[in-house]
């Protein structure tokens, strides 16, 4: 833990982001873990406030805002780039949180995919525009406030499964992880690293502004997702192999939901619901994947 | 040496002898032939590139984007509906001053379907900060390209090169095909001062101030004003080595004309061929605009000086307030010396033929009146 902290920091302190900001955390770890060696592409969104403002940078590697939908293509350019350049060994990041991703990138994202452009995608996923002052996307849960889906009509679509979309493409490596379990999100971008062609991490990211607990609460967040099997962490290979990574053991999922004010409004009719999907959803994963100790 | 091309060839060739590093490029009528060309080209490892097959022309752009960041030096190809699709990130491409190259085969905008010329896919372009170059013939396509790449690394902008769909891209020309060495020798590789390094971290196209953002588009008009002189200079060059030149603006037939028919892309070479029968006892002349941004005024101001009347023949339209090209040159030549009117035409919409017999009607028309009109003109079909 110590050298976590002290060294090879290519995230800036002192940001724009919120007190307790999940995405900023995984920023720091992603960098730790690619290296100095990366240049990285981020779309509109948290990620390119948290970057920075004209003449401060809080991003010690080059770094390019790139228009909202187009991460995952500029990337594939950025790359073939290098490439011709004989910068082979650089590694490109394409950066973007789930509005640019599960919404208005999944086009560029899906082009990149199928072409196994060389590239690392990570997706910050802290399930709504927070950037614009918390509107759903599609990677908002079901029973969630959000200002376009207020109480009177919370959101009532299961999240979109952005990783099942890309284990349909067949990629190399695909993998779930949260911010509080730092160690193993360090060790899958660490895997991916090391993977030629598209790789894609699909972070859970916790943001108290917009789930509405203490700023303070975020790792404790982000735990209960994972316990609860709310956002289970595993990898997927070449499409086809899942493999579970250690996680706590399994609580209700009510502990998750009770701790966020986002929450608010929902009954025990529908928490009963979202236990049900949850439960549903765990032993398919659970069934297709084997626990490998680590 | 001589040998026949397509517009589309010509294009493709004039890039592969450009050298690009990153292709990408998507398919769409009339412009496809371009894509497959350099698809062949690079699988067969005639050129050295990377040809990313996108999803779609905003993918294509993007993709620019981030090949030209890294240094490389970039090319894409599209049409019509794709540049539109691309619309934003032109502004991007622009706003990072990033040289990109590319070719558009001039097509309609849909609703409804068409597949014939004319300019509103570029012209809606206008305020992106790309470059506009307009050409005549496949000669002009091919030498364009190479020239493009010089002024682009140059100017950091974009170039977007304008092409007429089928009347120039899928007719045959007589082409002189330039050496590989000479392209070299006149076109060496990018050599770009920023871009992402990580030995040399920058940040591109982050936040700014209002003040930033103020100085940086009046670095852009700068750079813009500063185009004209450094194509001729680019001129010069070329000229040297393959003894043509593709000056921003064009003229025939000027000397003794009153009158002067100002147009562009293959209208030019229907206005030749008018002029070649009947110019001299007309007195018209013709002027050809291949710049559209930087807009040329001054050349423009200079050929047209003496002039009883501009007529200005646009392929295109902006609804609402009629000839593009007219408005522009409208305000080239407001408040120089005794004021030129200009007389505002429209044809040739959707590839629609417009013949020497329209030019001639046009101008008997013309003559025929008192007082020159104000109001839009529309060549009859």
């Amino acid at each position: 833990m110590q050298t976590l902290q002290a060294e090879n920091e290519l995230v800036h302190p002192g940001s724009f982001s919120c007190p307790g900001c999940g995405l900023t955390m995984a920023y720091r770890h992603v960098l730790k873990a690619l290296g100095r060696n990366t240049v990285v592409v981020t779309t509109a969104g948290c990620g390119s406030v948290v970057a920075g403002y004209y003449p401060m940078t809080s991003i010690k590697v080059p770094f390019f805002h790139c228009s909202f939908g187009t991460a995952a293509s500029t990337a594939a350019g950025l790359r073939a780039g290098l490439d011709m350049m004989g910068k082979e060994n650089t590694q490109v990041l394409a950066w973007a949180g789930d509005g640019g991703t599960f919404d208005i990138g999944l086009q560029s994202l899906s082009g990149a995919a199928e072409r196994n452009d060389n590239i690392l995608y990570v997706c910050y996923d802290n399930e709504a525009y927070m950037n614009t002052g918390v509107q759903r996307s599609s990677a908002t849960p079901p029973g969630t406030w959000t200002t376009t889906t207020p109480g009177e009509a919370p959101e009532d679509r299961l999240k979109k499964d952005i990783v099942g979309i890309m284990a349909a493409h067949g990629v190399p490596y695909i993998a779930t992880a949260c911010t509080s379990f730092p160690e193993d999100l360090r060790k899958k971008v660490r895997r991916a690293r090391a993977i030629p062609g598209f790789r894609f991490l699909h972070v859970l990211a916790p943001c108290p502004t917009g789930w509405m607990y203490a700023a303070s609460e975020t790792v404790h967040i982000g735990r209960l997702a994972v316990s609860t099997r709310t956002f289970p962490l595993f990898e997927i290979l070449d499409g086809e192999t899942t493999r579970l990574s250690p996680m706590p053991d399994k609580v209700p999922v009510t502990d998750y939901l009770k701790a966020q004010r986002r929450f608010r409004t929902l009954n025990e009719e529908e928490v009963r619901r979202i236990q049900e999907d949850v439960d549903r959803r765990w032993s398919r994963l659970s069934s297709a994947g084997r626990r490998k100790e680590e | 040496m001589k040998t026949l091309m397509t517009g589309n060839e010509a294009a493709a060739m004039g890039a592969r002898m450009s050298r690009p590093q990153v292709i990408a490029a998507y398919p769409i009528t009339p412009q496809t032939s371009i894509a497959e060309k350099l698809a062949g080209y690079t699988a067969r490892k005639e050129i050295e590139a990377r040809y990313i097959k996108v999803e779609s022309e905003t993918s294509a752009m993007a993709a620019c984007i981030g090949g030209s960041l890294s240094g490389a030096r970039v090319f894409t190809a599209t049409s019509s509906q794709g540049l539109a699709l691309m619309h934003e990130l032109l502004h991007w491409a622009a706003g990072a001053r990033l040289p990109v190259v590319l070719v558009n085969v001039n097509r309609s905008m849909a609703a409804p379907w068409s597949l014939g010329v004319d300019h509103n896919d570029t012209l809606s372009q206008r305020d992106t900060g790309c470059l506009q170059i307009y050409c005549e013939t496949a000669q002009e396509v091919l030498d364009t390209v190479p020239m493009a790449y010089a002024l682009a690394e140059k100017a950091l902008l974009p170039v977007l090169i304008c092409m007429d769909g089928f009347l120039l891209s899928h007719y045959t020309e007589p082409v002189d095909l330039p050496n590989q060495e000479d392209v070299d020798r006149f076109l060496p590789r990018r050599r770009a001062d920023y871009r992402m390094d990580p030995n040399r971290p920058f940040t591109f196209g982050g936040g700014v101030s209002a003040e930033v953002l103020y100085g940086l588009r009046r670095r852009m008009q700068q750079d813009m004003d500063a185009a004209p002189a450094l194509w001729e200079k680019i001129n010069r060059r070329f000229r040297k080595i393959f003894a043509r030149s593709l000056p921003a603006v064009e003229t025939h037939g000027m000397e003794g004309s009153d009158l002067a028919l100002v147009t562009n892309g293959t209208m030019a070479g229907t206005v030749k061929a008018y002029l070649r029968d009947r110019g001299a006892e007309k007195g018209v002349g013709l002027v050809k605009m291949r710049f559209f941004r930087p807009f040329p005024t001054e050349s423009l101001r200079k050929v047209l000086e003496g002039c009883r009347a501009a007529v200005v023949v646009d392929r295109d339209l902006s609804p609402g307030g009629g000839g593009i090209f007219a408005q522009e040159v409208r305000a080239a030549l407001h408040g120089t010396g005794p004021g030129i009117p200009v007389v505002s035409v429209i044809g040739g919409l959707g590839g629609v033929d417009v013949t020497p017999d329209h030019l001639d009607r046009l101008v008997t028309d013309l003559r025929s009146r008192r007082e020159l009109p104000f109001e839009t003109l529309w060549m009859e079909v």
